[in-house]
């Protein structure tokens, strides 16, 4: 999840710079224009050769769709050349760095996805008998084991489908721990400022009021602040560790000691827990909730928006009250505990239908066996010297936010360097879609004036950074020397320019109409 | 540790270029109580082909759906997907790329999912779609949720042919965002009877065709009592090819369909990953839940897409924002639309008439067992039948004979008293030969 510049419209600027030679047919070499299936395809073509049906049962009568439905088909190479081609528009981990801070954007390992494609994983049904899936169950059981140890917690609950989802399961468990304590009438959370926005909205969602802690000059939870909020109305509060500036949250301890005085629960966003994994195990920090974004920790792919994985470790304290479905041990084999009355427990309830996303499950544990202990610890090690060898090579061009101090696996700069120079952070990060690399993380964490956070991960090899900085190194001196046009028009080398994200806002279209209206002007 | 390209050597360097000692002095910020010195005790790293030995032998353990006759619906659903399918996804520029913020480097990612919302508000006959949620369930929750924001009204009626994992689902969800539900009770063919619950409180009305029984319904009345009661109708379909044979959400009047989008490019994969369909109303365009790609125009005035109306979203709005969604289901979504690009209309239409084609000799074939009784009167691929025993049993010892006969109601719905109801589907995968040997295995279990 990353707050980058969605909300900050963009209006491009007019061209200023030389217009290439205009080709005959508007062709741009291989970089086509591509038109959409339903301009390409055909309405009584397909790509899949099907049998024809004998009959329809007489009850349907009344029942059957007759319109057209108005969906163009293509025919097998169409439909390739079509995706292959769209596909080519996209910029990917496996092109170049993408150093999207708090997103996490680390190399997905292809052994995972042969292991999560085979039939015994894929082609198994969530309802099937349990006798027939012992393997699937014995998979979520040694994936809940990997997750238990690593982060030191007793429970977790696995059907999470992705970050925000694992963030109101942990909420609902904390709510459940309070109703089933009487205490009930704890109505409020507490988050710091810079937290993910998706930690104040999952706790609107589960019912609480949201009250914001403020931060110290060096990045933290206020502690005294924290400390002035705690009441007998908070019901838990939500932190980030390692927090969003990318810097580890040296009272932590002290914050979980408060907060548990104050009867209420410590929720930790886990979402950089690949800073501290096989270093730091979040229950020895005093955590009760904590989510992990499979994706993020333990390379499951983006694909372009999800699918994520969320799973929720809990503490002693909220074990009992995890949603439904879980896996126990039943003598040799196991058992999938599917409803509350069957264990009498004291489950929330159920997050989702089925057993949350097993395709997930099934990448993570194949990247947690091939790093094993021993390689986790590395992976921490090398996410954050690799940040820290960012802060250190660009310091001297760009401004650190706080630049004492090491920075966990994120690097955060601000805009003050590009003051006066009339470029902004979106116009810096247009410009290194020109130079070959995905942009960073703008504008968020909010704290930060025109902040820019830096991810490398610890899959990026010396050669990457060092092309990577030498080309923001570059950019800087550019951005300072008065180039100014190069960021305003920027990107021309991608395959469009700037495009318009207020237009988009204003006058929406969400999907392709038949007969095309009048062409879109801007206001 | 084949994923970590640094050397030592790298390691030594970048450490002096930072001007520290150690590695460790990076982490000096975390407690000293807290600082692991040693590994975690669990296995150390291990090559691919010991990860694949390990993990094959887990898969092993798994009775595969293709490797049986098999009949498993009630919400996933076992279909062929062609092979070009799951190429395309695996493209590294698919996989690997991340959410679509960078629109002048993401325009692959963002026509996919501008092509996946046309399709989705075709195939429910409805004017708007977002790009995709989690699953079905999910989706169903947010769409209770939304009924709640834009009528201000306090109560979710869900129909007794509501998939009991959805409903409990949603009554979670509902739960904690304060909104009461009322479920009616399970009934295979009942859909109509919430009209009797409507009333000047109620935010929705849940119903799902066809529903989990197999049974088809036209909600045009359930419609009209909604409105009538400034009530919004929310239809959910868990199984999407049902989308080619019969009347869409839209057409039946729904201001909401939401949909589980899984049989339709994706695999059964044990529960998920799946996709969730979301489509509604032109006028509740800015109350959807998740992500939406929009068309603009680039500096040059060339078409691109953007996603749009993110202000909606909690990144962006925090303790304001409408929903839970912080993500979509992009890939599922890609594969979704490519393999609606293959059926494309007529594909899509002969599929559904397909499946229904098989759930008939399915039906035939379950009817002329001594003992079965057909529950459901109108259906697509899947139907209910009340059997002489205990469902579960029944199915334990068919999958003991090598038949996965189907999902036992009680599986769903532990407490509502239909233990002897079993739920089957038929899909263009199940041939007559599968049937044939479910109708054999069947006879001779209940004759027992």
């Amino acid at each position: 999840m990353s707050m980058n510049s969605v909300g900050r419209p963009t209006r491009p600027e007019a061209p200023a710079n030389d217009m290439p030679t205009a080709t005959l047919t508007g062709g741009r070499g291989l970089l086509q224009d591509e038109p959409l299936i339903f301009e390409l395809g055909g309405w009584d073509k397909s790509g899949v050769d099907l049998p024809e049906a004998t009959g329809v049962d007489d009850a349907l009568d009344g029942l059957l769709r007759h319109d057209p439905i108005g969906l163009p088909g293509l025919s097998e190479p169409e439909t390739m050349r079509h995706y292959v081609r769209l596909s080519q528009k996209n910029h990917a981990i496996d092109l170049a760095l993408y150093p999207l801070g708090s997103c996490t954007m680390k190399h997905n390992p292809r052994l995972n996805e042969k292991m999560a494609r085979l039939p015994g994983f894929s082609d198994i049904h969530p309802l099937q008998p349990v006798s027939t899936v012992q393997g699937a169950l014995g998979l979520m059981d040694q994936l809940a084991h990997w997750l238990k140890t690593l982060t030191g917690m007793p429970a977790v609950a696995l059907s999470p489908k992705a970050g925000a989802h694992g963030e109101l399961c942990g909420l609902l468990a904390i709510r459940a721990a309070h109703e089933a304590n009487g205490q009930g009438h704890r109505k409020t959370v507490l988050a710091p400022t810079s937290a993910h926005g998706t930690n104040p909205a999952t706790a609107a969602f589960a019912g609480y009021t949201v009250k914001e802690i403020g931060q110290t000059d060096d990045g933290r939870v206020d502690l005294a602040d924290l400390a002035a909020k705690l009441g007998p109305d908070v019901a838990a509060i939500m932190v980030t560790n390692p927090n969003t500036c990318g810097l580890f949250e040296r009272e932590v301890i002290e914050i979980a000691r408060l907060t548990h005085e104050a009867g209420a629960y410590f929720y930790c966003d886990g979402a950089n827990f690949n800073a501290i994994v096989g270093r730091v195990r979040p229950g020895d920090l005093g955590v009760d909730a904590m989510h992990i974004n499979l994706h993020k920790t333990f390379s499951t792919p983006h694909g372009g928006g999800g699918p994520g994985a969320g799973p929720v470790v809990l503490s002693e304290a909220l074990a009992a009250y995890a949603p439904t479905p879980w896996v126990v041990h039943d003598g040799d084999s196991f058992k999938l505990v599917e409803h509350e009355v069957e264990e009498a427990s004291a489950a929330f309830g159920r997050l989702t239908a089925f057993n949350g996303q097993m395709g997930m499950y099934v990448r993570a544990l194949s990247y947690m066996l091939s790093h094993g202990a021993d390689g986790l610890r590395q992976v921490a090690e090398d996410a954050v010297l690799n940040a820290n060898y960012i802060k250190a090579r660009l310091s001297d061009v760009m401004s650190p936010a706080f630049p004492d101090g090491p920075c966990m696996h994120e690097a955060l700069f601000d805009d003050s360097w590009l003051e006066g120079t009339g470029v902004t952070t979106l116009d810096f990060a247009k410009a290194m879609i020109d130079e070959g690399f995905h942009p960073m993380t703008m504008y968020f964490p909010l704290v930060v004036h025109g902040a820019m956070l830096i991810e490398p991960t610890e899959t990026e090899s010396k050669y990457e950074l060092d092309r990577f900085i030498t080309a923001l190194r570059a950019l800087a001196n550019a951005a300072k020397a008065g180039d100014v046009d190069r960021f305003k028009n920027a990107p021309t080398q991608a395959p469009l320019r700037r495009l318009d994200e207020t237009l988009a806002a204003r006058k929406p279209r969400l999907k392709w109409t038949p007969v095309s209206p009048a062409p879109l002007a801007a206001e | 540790m084949r994923y970590l390209p640094l050397t030592p050597d790298d390691r030594a360097e970048m450490l002096s270029a930072i001007g520290v000692k150690s590695v460790d002095d990076l982490f000096v910020d975390v407690p000293a109580a807290a600082r692991r010195t040693g590994v975690v005790d669990l296995p150390l790293h291990a090559g691919e082909l010991e990860v694949e030995r390990e993990l094959s032998a887990l898969a092993a353990r798994n009775r595969t759906a293709g490797s049986a006759p098999f009949f498993c619906g009630a919400g996933a659903y076992r279909h062929h997907v062609p092979a070009s399918v799951d190429h395309i996804i695996q493209r590294s520029e698919f996989l690997t790329s991340y959410t679509p913020y960078q629109p002048e480097i993401a325009q692959g990612t963002l026509q996919v999912l501008f092509e996946f919302q046309t399709q989705v508000a075709a195939l429910t006959g409805l004017e708007v779609a977002n790009a995709s949620l989690y699953d079905g369930s999910t989706g169903a929750a947010e769409a209770v949720m939304m009924a709640n924001r834009i009528t201000r009204k306090g109560k979710a009626v869900l129909s007794g042919g509501l998939h009991p994992h959805y409903v409990r689902s949603i009554e979670t969800l509902a739960h904690a965002a304060g909104v009461a539900t009322d479920t009616l009770a399970a009934a295979v063919d009942a859909e109509a009877a919430v009209i009797d619950a409507i009333d000047a409180d109620t935010a929705c009305v849940v119903v799902q065709t066809p529903n989990v029984f197999g049974t088809v319904t036209d909600v045009t009345a359930i419609a009209e009592a909604a409105h009538a009661a400034g009530a919004l109708l929310i239809v959910v379909t868990t199984e999407a090819v049902s989308y080619g044979l019969l009347k869409s959400p839209g057409e039946m009047g729904a201001d909401i369909a939401v949909a589980e989008g899984q049989s339709i490019g994706n695999g059964l994969n044990f529960g998920g990953p799946y996709v969730g369909l979301f489509a509604c109303r032109e006028k509740y365009m800015r109350q959807i839940p998740g992500r939406l790609c929009g068309e603009t125009v680039d500096a040059e005035g060339r078409r691109g897409f953007v996603l749009t109306l993110s202000t909606r979203e909690q990144h962006i709005r925090r303790d304001k924002a409408t929903s839970n969604i912080c993500t979509n289901s992009g890939l599922c979504a890609l594969a979704f639309t490519i393999h609606m690009s293959l059926l494309g209309e007529q594909g899509l239409r002969r599929l559904a008439a397909l499946n229904h084609d098989r759930a008939r000799k399915l039906k035939a074939a379950l009817t002329a067992v001594p003992g079965v009784e057909v529950l459901t009167e109108r259906y697509f691929n899947e139907i209910a039948v009340r059997l002489p025993r205990d469902a579960a049993e029944v199915v334990e010892t068919l999958a003991g004979n090598g038949v996965i006969a189907g999902v036992p109601y009680s599986r769903l719905a532990p407490t509502a008293g239909m233990d002897d109801v079993l739920l089957l589907a038929a899909t263009e995968l199940t041939s007559d030969a599968d049937i044939a040997l479910l109708q054999k295995a069947l006879t001779k279990v209940i004759a027992q």
